[in-house]
This record gives C-alpha cells, sequence and structure tokens, in this order.
C-alpha cells in the first residue's frame, strides 16, 4: 500500500453498510437463501457431460437388466436341450445356445447379476478397507503410518492376480470368497489414495484452523478432511469396478472363483473357451458384455473426475 | 493490569535429520490489552511460527506463555480448550483456510456451537450477528468458498475467530493474500473491531507499509531472534539494528528530491539449523565486528525501545 508510506497515518471508519444492501437483506429473510448440496452441483455438471450420460444410461441398462432379470430372461438359464446344442443366434435364442443347449442370452442376463454383484462388493470392500486405514495412516502419520505402509508394501509386492488367485485358492471358490479375494487386492490402492490426499489435505490451514477453534479430532477427520479427501477414491473406484469384474472372469477363467454352472461372465467364458475354434461366437457374447461394461464405467468414472474436481467450478 | 499475552523466553525448535531448527528462540513479548503488536521479519524467520506456538497450534520446546498473569505453558485438554475460546488466529491464504465443501453458515455454526456460547434457538440470529459484524451480505450465507472473492472470505475468517469471543487473535499475515484495495477494507475492519471489542492483535507481517499503518508496538525478528522492538513510530523514526534499517530502506520512498539510500544485504541467510552462538545476522552485517560473535543481549536503549546489538549506541551517535 504505497499510500501508507507517507507520514499520515489513514484510518477510515468503515462506511455503514448502504440502505439498499441492508434493505435487500431484510426482504430476501433468512430462510430464502437456499443451500445448493454438493452432490446437486456434481450431478448438474455431469449431466452437461455427454460422455458421462452415454456411459450412466449403460451401466443404468445393466442395473436394470440385473434387477429384473426374471422378467427379461426368456429361459431359464439352467434348462438344458440336449437337442439344441451350439445354436446360432436367431429369433429364438437371440445369442443362440452353448454346448449343452443353454440359452445365452437368458444366462447373460442373469450373469449381469452375479458380476455387478461381484465388481461392486468387492470394491466396497477395499473403500470401505481404504478409508478407515487410509484416515488413520495419513492424518497421524509417524510409525502408526509406517507400519501400516511397510504392510501394504508386502501386500504389494504380490501382484495382484497372482494374490487373488493365493486367497481364491486357500478359500476356495464361491461368491464371497472370490469378493474377498478380489477385495483384498485392491485395499491397497484405496489406502494409498486416501492417505496421500490426507497428507496433502491436513496440511491446509483450514484444517489448523478446525484445531483453533477446538474441534476434536474425529471430527476434523470425518467433516474437514474427509470430504476433500475422497472424491479421488470415488473415481479410482468407478473405474476399479470395470477391473474388478474382469479380474473376476479372469479367476473364472483360470478354474477359480465362480465356477460354472453358475452363469458369471467370467465363469461363461472358461466355459466358453474349450469350444474357441469351431464355435468362437460362444466366446464373443459374454466377452462383449464385460467389455462394453467395462467401457461404460471407464467413461462415467472419466467424466466424474471432472465433475467433482472443484477447481473446474463454473 | 497484567498484559493480555506475555511470552518468557519462548522457543520453538523442529527436529531435522540434520539437527534442531530454531525457529523461534528465546523470544520474550507482552501484549497489552487493545493493542497491537506488529511482528515483521523476512520469509522463514519464524514469525509465523511465533504466533502459531502462542496460541499452542504448536508445543513449545520452552520457555513461558502467560494468558492474563497465569502461566498457560503446558496445559491439559480441559485447559486447552478453555484457552482456545480466548485465543484465536486469522490465517494467510483465504483459500485454504476455508473449508471448500462448508458454505459461510457452515463454518460459522461450527465454530459457535464449539464456542458454547450459544444455543439451537439463537443459532441462526448469531450466525446472522457474526455476518452482520464482519460485513459479509445475508445473501452470501449459503455461499461456497469458491463462490466469494478473497476480501469476502477472509471476512469468513475473521467471523470464524470472532465466533468463539475471543481477547487475543493472532492476524497470520491476514491481508498479504488480497488486492491492495481489499487489503485497506480488511485492515479497517480489524481495526474498529478492536475498537469496539477491546481486542489485542498480535498482527504477522512482512509489510512494512500495512504494520505501520496498524500496530503500536513493532517487533523485528531474524532467524528466530528478536533483534529490535519499539512503539511504531520511534522504530520508523530511529531503527537502530542494522538489520532494521536495511529492512526499512526497502520501503519505496515516493519523495524524489531526497532519495533514500537503499542498504543492499550482502551473503546469505545463515542457516537455522544449529545456528552459531552470537548475533545472527553478524555474517550480512556490514558493521560487524568480533565482539558480534557473542551472544547479544536485548538491552533497552529509549522508552520501551529495546535493540539486540552491541554496537547499536555507537552506531547511532556515529549517525547523528
Amino acid at each position: 500500500m504505497d499510500v501508507m508510506t507517507n507520514q499520515v497515518k489513514f484510518h477510515y471508519k468503515t462506511p455503514p453498510r448502504p440502505a439498499s444492501e441492508i434493505a435487500n437483506d431484510e426482504a430476501l429473510g433468512i430462510e430464502k437463501v437456499k443451500k445448493q448440496s454438493q452432490f446437486g452441483e456434481v450431478m448438474k455438471r455431469l449431466v452437461k457431460n455427454r460422455s458421462a450420460v452415454i456411459g450412466l444410461a449403460i451401466i443404468l441398462l445393466f442395473v436394470i437388466v440385473a434387477i429384473f432379470a426374471p422378467l427379461i430372461a426368456p429361459y431359464n438359464y439352467e434348462a438344458i436341450d440336449i437337442s439344441n446344442t451350439y445354436a446360432s443366434p436367431s429369433l429364438a435364442h437371440l445369442c443362440g445356445t452353448d454346448e449343452f443347449g443353454r440359452d445365452i442370452f437368458s444366462r447373460l442376463v442373469y450373469g449381469a447379476r452375479y458380476s455387478l454383484a461381484l465388481g461392486l462388493c468387492a470394491e466396497a470392500f477395499s473403500v470401505v478397507f481404504g478409508i478407515v486405514v487410509g484416515s488413520i495412516a495419513g492424518y497421524f502419520g509417524g510409525w502408526v503410518d509406517t507400519v501400516i505402509m511397510r504392510l501394504l508394501d508386502i501386500i504389494q509386492a504380490i501382484p495382484g492376480i497372482l494374490l487373488s488367485i493365493v486367497i481364491s485358492t486357500a478359500l476356495g471358490g464361491g461368491f464371497f470368497n472370490t469378493v474377498l479375494a478380489m477385495g483384498v487386492g485392491g485395499i491397497a490402492r484405496g489406502v494409498r489414495v486416501i492417505r496421500a490426499q490426507f497428507l496433502q489435505v491436513r496440511e491446509q490451514e483450514f484444517v489448523e484452523a478446525a484445531k483453533a477453534i477446538d474441534c476434536s479430532t474425529p471430527k476434523i477427520i470425518f467433516t474437514h478432511i474427509l470430504p476433500n479427501a475422497v472424491s479421488p477414491l470415488i473415481v479410482s473406484t468407478t473405474m476399479g469396478i470395470g477391473g474388478t469384474i474382469m479380474g473376476a472372469a479372469g479367476l473364472s477363467y483360470l478354474g477359480l472363483g465362480i465356477q460354472p454352472p453358475t452363469p458369471e461372465w467370467g465363469a461363461m467364458l472358461t466355459a466358453a473357451k474349450d469350444s474357441m475354434r469351431t464355435h468362437p461366437l460362444q466366446m464373443l457374447w459374454p466377452g462383449l458384455c464385460i467389455a462394453i461394461f467395462v467401457l461404460a464405467m471407464n467413461m462415467f468414472g472419466d467424466a466424474l473426475r471432472d465433475a467433482m474436481d472443484p477447481k473446474l467450478k463454473n | 493490569m497484567a498484559p493480555v499475552v506475555e511470552i518468557k523466553g519462548l522457543k520453538k525448535y523442529f527436529e531435522t535429520p540434520n539437527g534442531y531448527l530454531h525457529a523461534v528462540d528465546d523470544i520474550s513479548m507482552k501484549f497489552e490489552k487493545g493493542t497491537t503488536m506488529g511482528v515483521v521479519g523476512e520469509s522463514g524467520c519464524g514469525k509465523s511460527t511465533l504466533g502459531r506456538t502462542i496460541i499452542h497450534l504448536h508445543e513449545s520446546t520452552d520457555g513461558q506463555i502467560l494468558f492474563e498473569g497465569q502461566d498457560v505453558t503446558h496445559v491439559n485438554k480441559r485447559q486447552l480448550s478453555k484457552l482456545r475460546r480466548n485465543m484465536q488466529i486469522i490465517f494467510q491464504d483465504p483459500f485454504s483456510s476455508l473449508n471448500p465443501r462448508m458454505t459461510v453458515e457452515d463454518t460459522l455454526k461450527e465454530a459457535l456451537l464449539l464456542s458454547n456460547d450459544t444455543n439451537k434457538k439463537s443459532l441462526d440470529k448469531d450466525i446472522i450477528r457474526l455476518m452482520d459484524m464482519v460485513g459479509i451480505a445475508r445473501r452470501l450465507r449459503m455461499a461456497y468458498p469458491h463462490e466469494m472473492d478473497g476480501g469476502r472470505r477472509q471476512r469468513v475468517g475473521m467471523g470464524r475467530a470472532l465466533a468463539m469471543n475471543p481477547k487475543f487473535i493472532v492476524c497470520d499475515e491476514p491481508v498479504s493474500a488480497l488486492d491492495v484495495s481489499i487489503q485497506a477494507q480488511v485492515l479497517n475492519l480489524l481495526q474498529d473491531l478492536q475498537e469496539e471489542y477491546g481486542l489485542t492483535y498480535m498482527f504477522v507481517t512482512h509489510d512494512l507499509s500495512v504494520v505501520r499503518h496498524i500496530s503500536n508496538e513493532i517487533s523485528v525478528m531474524y532467524l528466530g531472534q528478536l533483534v529490535e522492538t519499539s512503539p511504531t513510530d520511534e522504530l520508523f523514526d530511529h531503527p537502530m539494528h542494522p538489520y532494521t534499517q536495511a529492512l526499512l530502506s526497502a520501503i519505496p520512498s515516493t519523495d524524489i528530491f531526497h532519495k533514500k539510500e537503499r542498504i543492499l544485504l550482502k551473503g546469505e541467510l545463515t542457516s537455522p539449523i544449529n545456528p552459531k552462538p552470537g548475533c545472527r545476522f553478524a555474517a550480512r552485517c556490514p558493521y560487524a565486528t568480533d565482539a558480534c560473535l557473542e551472544p547479544q543481549q536485548l538491552t533497552e536503549v529509549g522508552p520501551g525501545h529495546s535493540v539486540a546489538c552491541c554496537r547499536a549506541k555507537e552506531l547511532s551517535s556515529a549517525q547523528a
């Protein structure tokens, strides 16, 4: 302030607020000012993004199909028809039939239930674990952080798919064991993302300000740091669901995880691989489902990242 | 009457791999009620750390902190929350000092609820009262920080501090991130609030014109140590310490007929990690002698004017 280098000291009394502004305030009342929720704002920006809308539409389509599978599937997914094996796609069997004459379309519809649930559950597992452990490591730092991160190093030293193979071999197949096998592989990522965000956010002045007004530690973590730290994890989770479904499909393909005759997409791929040379279409359908769903998830996740970045607001 | 806050020989050392970083080294100060103490010094001299140590955002290494005559250096959790209602801080960067996911109302509400001065019934009124107090239009009540400019954000930060009804506020460079026109508004608001509520400020800054405008007294810090403290006008008229003289000569002058001699310092800042005893400014001081390698004592040279330089008297008489 150059003026102030002169000898005279300036101090103008802050002018009273203009009457028009006060009247405006009074007219506005207290309740009339509505809060725009963060969720609403993110949604508004998502809707403007074409790839987000397409991605979300495809995801919703898959979810609806999974929920209303019994209404949509034209046949019982377990009904065997030995007289009609390896049928080509036709009006009766939209995607043809498999080696036992089961309707592939019906199996895909039911398979959406298993694959989607598997992806969501495994990701939810690693997200919850990541938030809890990552918050602790990131907020408290010091030896707590060191111990947690070295343990994670051990987990991460084993390649993800290998870890999943080991766990599902040890625990056996089945839905919940597969969720666990896929989830454990993801926890290291979740913890690291949250921890890194915590390290960054906890240095910001509003966290110090919260301490200065005597906020309790849990309150600082949950109302001040976490909401500002969680968006990268939401994005990486959206993208991770696709990856998990692929991973689970890989497990099934290797003969672990969810096994045929359960109509999980990966398991269907496994079953179809035996006849890959004679009937390649068998493998195409479940592969296509996985690919489209993963693509939709990635499109949505990508747009979500843009929408959740506060710097891109307005 | 006892000063609102007094510190005696306060030290704050940070542990680094190479040794202890002396961020605040043996500093004593008094903050009298209703006055503003300006703390100036270059970046990294420990002035922010000093403020944060006083309000217990950092644990002090050694020394004493007194609040209204009572020793509050080491307090338990309950005493600490009481202390935090009395000592607040306004931060430098209004962008990072507000939670980007909380509206003006959320931020003020949280502070009000923690201050225990309010109840659910009067909460709405209290929020409005605070907003009027710091001059935020009521329509911005549900606004998020990114929807406001720097000055308004800084007002929200002030409102949050005032919600606790404090007696002592550390202003950690509250205007250095703002535009000049908004700086003046915020400074005036700070002064109005001081007059009205008898607040005591510790005003940390590196902007000398700002500190001259707002302070009653000024302390100059160099590498964690207090080198000179004096009433504002006295300091600007008769700077005694060579570092203060160099600092003041850096203020641009508008007087084209009496050009000021700018004192340019040579050499590098000495490392604050495990510093040698003796004057820390000696390495860059144009007047350094062997006597400067001895530890320097803060000695009174005039009413309220103290200098930590063994050659101060001799130099000022030579200049006169």
